[in-house]
């Protein structure tokens, strides 16, 4: 019981980390069908800019809540101008284009935005620096961190901030009209071109702060973190249907307890002694282990596949057609 | 110029020109190793890409299913040929069996691959089938254990060489003329395939797959045999990379590796073969290039490296992939059908 719950909170963690990153994707996939391919890479971006600030800061004896600010503050900005950047110069000038041609694009950004990571923060591994104090408090045998608590009061407050400006602003229309046509939507006075830019900008800025968490979360920043956090969180926004934006919330927090959970039970689910499979091993109590918790990186894949082939309109998506 | 090289009027000029290609491909390894032997062996490698470029372009040249996973084929083959002929398990079977074994089996999970997923449209599809890369590599970074089958992250080594009764492949040049004849008959299986019944099929499907399927063609079936013949191709390439290699670990096959051969595809020109073979050139040349070139350049003018060239190779790539996209939708090369669909807009295509 005692794992569970541990798990259950690591789970809700990590997912809404993930659903932050997942709303990037499928926002950008809701107005312009395109899978931004980058937006992992957008949201390593976020992490090193914030290891850098945090890391010169340090020095300077600010309140540790206010460095963590400071770094996110700059980190945001630096990636909406990445986020920008690539919807100006890769994915516009396709727009019209077989939907290959700007996927392949959407490779090539995030290539070139990895390897440039790489020269200016090296190939190594860079530990954030531990400043905020961890507490932890226990509700029924678990424990929760500060700055597990942290995370998930900002990830909601993202979620919802973004709920409302897509559903109570004016721009919000905007997008959302995009999202269904966009040349009846233009012939209504909408440019186009300015709303899915702002699209690309908010989906990096959300990106920028999952980053910011990610690193101090977890404690490290790598160049090719992107990748696999990009791809789990396209599984997410694919999980609860891709397009739809309160369904990559809920996809991020489901993905994330799948993961977390998983990890925590494979290893005694797939115990061949537990079976009763008259193994050598398992004499005197042993364990005959056969996919252990190494395996958690493989949950989000398998989530994916599963969702494509059984539902793929997602569980909250509703439009199918041209979708499957 | 144009009348004397003007080959309707005079056919024999072409066999003139195969004859040339072949003189000198013939002697290329021993003008090579006049440089260094070195170049041999990153000849081989070109090779050998070629291979994996040309198995993916039947992928996502002629099906138009765009395949990021496609290294994992590419692994299946060197694994089973790693395991089937090293001390791993103490088998030592001779080549001429492991290579079809190898690739059956990565036909099969080519096969595995496709069947959930090919129903999806193109762009899920590349991100499944790059999950499925990922997934290969962990599986076999981690079953080591209980049971050790693939060795983990440390790899297997002290793999065979390829030999025959009396004749052992020991050398660079003597894999050079393998890897040559392999890949002529591969370039040859697919010129006759492209235009076979299946290869029109395949094209058929790439333009329209509705209009495809009203036709009365079996798209799934035929998009799985695209899948399993591609990953057939990559599980070949694979069993001689093992052998040529003679060690292989999980870190040979990593996404990037994937993301290259797509490149090679892409910036030559998909659909087209010999737009795919001088992608596949072009990419495995240029970052040996620069290895001798920017190199001592940088030492020479800033006395230290500065930037690593598997930064700029990478760079390059993913430049290439951008700029070919941007400026020369259909590669260097490009095939005639494809040029056509890749540079008319949805609008045009639609009346």
């Amino acid at each position: 019981m005692d794992t569970f719950l541990q798990q259950l909170v690591n789970g809700l963690t990590a997912g809404s980390v993930y659903a932050v990153v997942a709303l990037g994707y499928t926002m950008v996939y809701g107005i312009i069908q395109l899978i931004n391919f980058a937006h992992g890479e957008v949201v390593m971006i976020g992490a090193m800019v914030a290891f850098t600030v945090i890391n010169l800061l340090v020095p300077t004896g600010l309140p540790p809540l206010a460095i963590v600010l400071i770094g996110a503050g700059c980190a945001v900005p630096v990636c909406m101008l990445v986020g920008y950047g690539m919807e100006r110069l890769a994915y516009r000038p396709l727009r019209h284009s077989p939907r290959l041609a700007p996927l392949i694009t959407a490779i090539g950004v995030s290539i070139i935005l990895q390897h440039v990571s790489l020269m200016i923060w090296s190939r190594n591994v860079l530990a954030f620096p531990q400043i905020i104090p961890s507490r932890s408090y226990f509700i029924g045998g678990a424990a929760i961190t500060t700055v597990q608590i942290a995370i998930l009061a900002i990830c909601l407050t993202l979620m919802a901030g973004l709920a409302i400006l897509v559903y109570r602003t004016p721009l919000g229309t905007a997008m959302r009209a995009t999202a269904q046509n966009p040349q009846v939507a233009g012939l209504m006075g909408i440019d186009i071109n300015r709303v899915i830019a702002v699209t690309f900008i908010i989906g990096a800025g959300l990106g920028a702060v999952a980053g910011v968490l990610f690193g101090t979360y977890y404690g490290l920043a790598q160049y090719t973190m992107g990748s696999v956090l990009g791809l789990k969180a396209f599984s997410a926004a694919v999980l609860g249907g891709i397009g739809n934006i309160p369904g990559a919330m809920l996809g991020g927090v489901l993905l994330g307890l799948v993961e977390a959970l998983g990890a925590g039970y494979i290893g005694d689910f797939t115990d061949m002694c537990q079976w009763g499979l008259p193994l050598q091993a398992c004499e005197g109590g042993g364990h005959f282990i056969l996919f252990g918790s190494n395996y958690q990186d493989v949950f989000a894949f398998i989530v994916l596949i599963l969702v494509l082939v059984f539902r793929p309109q997602g569980l909250l998506g509703e439009r199918v057609g041209d979708r499957a | 110029m144009r009348r004397y090289f003007d080959t309707r009027s005079k056919p024999w000029l072409i066999w003139v020109g195969f004859a040339l290609i072949g003189i000198a491909l013939a002697v290329l390894p021993f003008a090579l190793t006049q440089v260094g032997t070195t170049w041999v062996r990153i000849t081989n490698y070109a090779i050998l890409y070629i291979l994996l470029a040309l198995g993916l372009n039947i992928v996502v040249g002629f099906a138009g299913l765009l395949d990021l996973g496609y290294i994992a084929f590419y692994a299946v083959g060197a694994y089973v040929y790693a395991l089937l002929a090293s001390p791993q398990f103490g088998l030592h079977l001779p080549f001429w069996v492991i290579l079809p074994i190898g690739a059956a089996v990565a036909a099969l999970f080519g096969a595995m691959l496709g069947a959930p997923t090919l129903k999806l449209r193109g762009d899920y599809l590349a991100i499944v089938t790059l999950g499925f890369g990922e997934i290969i590599r962990i599986f076999l970074n981690n079953l080591s254990r209980p049971v050790n089958i693939t060795n983990g992250p440390q790899g297997i080594a002290g793999i065979d060489p390829f030999t025959l009764p009396g004749f052992r492949f020991d050398s660079p040049i003597k894999y050079y003329y393998l890897l040559l004849a392999v890949v002529l008959i591969v370039i040859v299986i697919n010129l006759r395939l492209q235009n076979s019944r299946i290869g029109r099929a395949w094209e058929a499907i790439r333009e329209d797959e509705i209009a495809a399927r009203a036709m009365g063609i079996n798209t799934r079936n035929l998009k799985l045999l695209a899948f399993a013949m591609g990953a057939s191709f990559g599980g070949i390439a694979g069993g001689m990379f093992s052998a040529i290699q003679a060690f292989i670990s999980p870190e040979s096959f990593i996404l990037v590796e994937s993301i290259m051969v797509v490149s090679m595809v892409v910036l030559g020109g998909m659909g087209n073969i010999w737009g795919v073979i001088l992608g596949a050139v072009l990419l495995s040349f240029v970052p040996e290039i620069l290895r001798w070139t920017v190199e001592p350049l940088q030492h020479a003018l800033f006395g230290r490296m500065l930037v690593d060239p598997e930064v700029i190779r990478m760079l390059l790539f993913g430049l290439a992939l951008v700029l070919v996209m941007l400026f020369r939708p259909a590669g260097l090369l490009p095939s005639a059908v494809r040029k056509r669909e890749l540079t008319g807009s949805l609008e045009e295509r639609a009346t």
